[in-house]
């Protein structure tokens, strides 16, 4: 059908001319002449004729042609090259001139990777930016592959989820370095401030096998800003109403062509002590961080050299508890949780200038990261010293249809951890592993690719190990593409640092003690199956896009955190089975020229067998709705802009732990009810260096009542803070600002 | 113009063919190959991959040209404009039949501003 179609559409086309003519003229229509036109992606370089005119072969579409003439503008334009066009140039303004004139074009800030034969979607800036994200685990409020969750008010961090799994079963890397491990597995996402990333890309399902073997759900990787491509000066300030105040600074350098740095400093604190769900704690713990970045970039295009060193450190407090604290009053509770890391990282990469295909790669990163916590009178203490090394190859096998890449890796770890609950204990060890890896990747240049992956370890309590990874992505049609996916992951688990909320209650820890070499416990074992459609279509002009997916984690053996029982909290092997299933069906409508709708839905089975049997997972909504509106007003001439956003999202009853053992006042529903938060964002950008936010976060003031089961006793038998399914605070509202200093005066539109 | 720019792509390609002897395990080849679309570019792209020994092949529409880079110990430049021409595309030193020619899509029919 399409084809013939193209038959009857084509010879049309195709009769009426090989060129397409450029005419360049001035804002009275007189054609300009001698223009020099560079067209960076095609390599050339035209210039106009007397009567401003230039051609171009057809079978281009949208091209970045950069014009150039004295006494004019430069303008950079994203030109459609379909058919014959025309551009105007503006005179140069005498005083105040602008040097450059950006147009571009708005691609969608949440493109999903079309080559990519993973499931990989890329969240730029734009999409960052569209609720202020204070740090990266607040970033994906709009987006609804990741569920942001409720952490207990005691830490106030933030969890996210993916597939129905917390973050431990997600590989999360720094520029591909796996850099959220450990001591901060956790906790680590809330300390890399929101205007660092570059952008985030989000796989799910079995990822790629290069990073190492812990994926289990998913891999989100985020890039970092890039000193070579940063302005040199950037500010934001941010601060809510819950008394949260935040401050970024940037600083960029160029010191040469191939030399350049940038210094990255974030402060925030929270000092103001808010109650208002009436339970006698504090909503969210008072805190202050400091947080550096200073990264050094060296590029050599000719000598084919890319290298990249980091340095980082930061330091974070946070206190909760009750509103009022005071060391004699049996009625007060206090948590403190400090958090201080230091990271030096590196990245060095050849590319064989006589072979673009073929190129080495090194990374190592040495961290040092502690997290001292206190909770009542439980306390856990980490060090965490840890080396990663990396040394990648790739290449390809006769020709660049069949790509390979392989290495090594060396990984070592050192903890030294204390626990201090109804127990005391010492859990210091070392862990190493070397591994390596091969991943082959076919493309047929058409329609049909595929990634197959594995890598072999040896673990020094982990033993040695097989991990398969296999990617497929098929495009049966223009529109439509299907990718499958499937893999195996297993780590060892962190499981104090990954489960630290549950200390902020009176529950005893019990370990069932299986002489594994991990707390006494066996290493966690899983398997990842999953397949997507992705299919475009237009309806009335407008272009709508359906995602379906549906992928399920099957765990052969998992640390088991069991609450059913309210006096206690039980780490466990799995006994049994545990599987996650998640299905998600996503529209996306671009309903006019900048109003673009998304709207989703997911249903999420996340199941395990405890030891009163098989049951849901506790506090997972089985069910959610997800909507985002997204209105850009047109980029006026000096770059003023409005831009709004609303998030509307539905969760569904969520599971609580069975608390009937509890005295009546003391216990909890079955489930959850269900609840919506409408979170909306309005920005307004007064010119291309200087723009301000006002946003308002749960608009339905939605408040989650009995919090903290038996707030009025926290040294209480009963007391427990780790029941939480939506927000304490109720509607909170914010302000930001964003000021940068470039170096070239210029000013984006877009066509 | 377009001819004048083969030409010079045929002068400077020859010029670099020349100086060069020694078989090249990575030689870096550019030749003229016409086509119109994202079509021709993955016919006439498929066609070079088919030769043995091209281990890259880009094409761009709006130079006409086919970037190669191949082991010159396995194939000639002239084997790859062979198959190329085979498919239905003109090449610097090889023009496809025009039976060949006849086989390509509507969209794909280059010629048009010559002999047709």
């Amino acid at each position: 059908m399409y084809k013939l179609l193209l038959l009857v559409l084509v010879p049309i086309f195709s009769l009426a001319q090989t060129s397409v003519q450029g005419k360049i003229t001035d804002k009275e229509n007189n054609p300009i002449a001698k223009v020099k036109i560079t067209i960076p992606e095609l390599n050339t370089t035209l210039t106009t004729d007397e009567s401003g005119l230039f051609s171009l072969v057809q079978g281009n579409r949208n091209l970045v042609l950069i014009l150039e003439k004295e006494g004019f503008q430069k303008l950079e334009i994203s030109q459609s090259c379909t058919i014959d066009f025309s551009i105007q140039l503006q005179k140069m303004d005498s005083e105040n001139a602008i040097e450059v004139v950006k147009v571009e074009k708005k691609l969608s800030t949440l493109g999903r990777k079309q080559k990519a034969v993973t499931n990989t979607q890329n969240l730029t800036q734009g999409e960052l930016q569209k609720a202020a994200c204070c740090n990266l685990s607040e970033s994906f409020e709009t987006n609804p592959s990741i569920d942001v969750n409720f952490s207990d008010a005691v830490t106030g961090n933030k969890q996210i989820k993916m597939l129905g799994l917390t973050s431990p079963y997600i590989l999360m890397s720094e520029e591909n370095i796996p850099a959220i491990r450990g001591a901060l597995q956790a906790t680590g996402l809330n300390f890399i401030p929101g205007t660092w990333a570059e952008s985030i890309q989000i796989t799910k399902g079995a990822g790629s096998v290069t990073n190492g073997y812990e994926s289990i759900s998913g891999q989100i990787n985020y890039e970092l800003l890039k000193p070579q491509k940063e302005d040199p000066f950037f500010a934001n300030v941010y601060a809510s109403n819950d008394g949260r105040y935040e401050l970024n600074t940037h600083f960029a350098k160029k010191y040469s062509d191939k030399l350049s740095s940038l210094v990255l400093l974030h402060g925030n604190t929270r000092n103001m002590k808010n109650d208002m769900n009436d339970d006698g704690f504090l909503d969210n713990p008072l805190g202050k961080q400091v947080n550096v970045l200073n990264r050094w970039q060296y590029n050599d295009v000719e000598k084919g050299i890319v290298s990249f060193l980091n340095i980082k450190y930061f330091k974070d407090e946070k206190t909760g508890g009750t509103f009022n604290q005071d060391a004699v009053n049996p009625l007060s509770w206090k948590s403190n949780v400090t958090t201080e890391k230091m990271e030096v990282s590196n990245k060095l990469g050849y590319l064989f200038p006589d072979m673009p295909f073929q190129s080495i790669g090194f990374q190592q990163a040495f961290q040092y990261n502690k997290m001292n916590s206190q909770f009542g009178l439980k306390e856990h203490q980490i060090n965490h010293k840890s080396y990663f090394s990396n040394l990648l190859f790739n290449s390809i096998i006769n020709n660049t249809k069949h790509k390979f890449i392989t290495g090594i890796n060396f990984n070592y770890d050192s903890f030294q951890e204390d626990l201090q609950v109804n127990f005391t204990k010492n859990y210091d060890r070392i862990d190493t592993s070397i591994g390596s890896f091969f991943e082959y990747s076919y493309d047929n240049l058409n329609n049909f690719s595929f990634v197959l992956g594995a890598r072999a370890d040896n673990h020094n309590r982990l033993g040695l190990f097989f991990t398969p990874r296999a990617h497929v992505k098929y495009n049966p049609f223009e529109k439509t593409t299907l990718r499958f996916s499937a893999g195996r992951g297993k780590r060892a688990s962190n499981m104090f640092v990954e489960n630290i909320n549950v200390l902020a209650s009176s529950r005893d820890i019990v370990i069932n003690d299986e002489n594994g070499k991990l707390y006494g416990l066996n290493p966690e074992i899983a398997w990842n199956y999953g397949a997507s459609l992705i299919q475009k279509f237009f309806i009335f002009g407008k272009e709508n896009e359906i995602v379906v997916d549906y992928y399920k984690t099957d765990f052969d053996n998992q640390i088991v955190v069991d609450l059913e029982n309210p006096r206690q909290v039980t780490f466990s092997n799995l006994k049994g089975k545990s599987f996650a299933e998640s299905f998600q069906i996503e529209w996306n409508i671009s309903l006019m020229r900048h109003l673009n709708l998304r709207t989703a839905y997911k249903y999420l089975n996340v199941k395990t067998d405890y030891a009163t049997g098989l049951l849901e997972k506790p506090l997972q909504a089985k069910n959610r709705f997800f909507a985002n509106i997204a209105y850009e007003t047109h980029i006026l001439e000096k770059g003023q802009q409005w831009k709004f956003d609303a998030t509307f999202n539905w969760i569904g009853a969520q599971r609580l732990p069975n608390t009937l053992a509890n005295p009546i006042e003391y216990q909890l529903p079955t489930y959850s009810p269900n609840y919506q938060l409408i979170n909306a964002q309005v920005t307004r950008t007064f010119s291309s260096t200087f723009e301000m936010y006002l946003g308002a976060e749960n608009l339905g003031n939605f408040k989650q009542k009995n919090a903290i089961v038996a707030s009025d006793n926290p040294n209480g038998p009963f007391f427990d803070s780790t029941m939480i399914y939506g927000p304490v605070f109720g509607n909170m509202f914010y302000a930001g600002l964003r000021f940068k200093i470039k170096t070239k005066k210029e000013v984006v539109r877009e066509i | 113009m377009k001819k004048l720019i083969a030409i010079l792509v045929f002068l400077f390609v020859g010029i670099h063919a020349n100086a060069q002897d020694k078989p090249n395990k990575n030689k870096k080849v550019e030749i003229e190959v016409n086509g119109n679309c994202d079509m021709c570019k993955k016919r006439i792209e498929k066609a070079a991959y088919s030769v043995k020994g091209v281990k890259s092949a880009i094409w761009n529409a709006e130079h006409q040209d086919l970037h190669l880079i191949i082991d010159e110990t396995k194939c000639k430049i002239l084997d790859v404009e062979k198959a190329i021409a085979k498919v239905g595309h003109d090449t610097q030193d090889v023009k496809a039949s025009d039976a060949e020619y006849d086989k390509i899509h509507g969209c794909c029919k280059y010629r048009t501003d010559e002999t047709h």
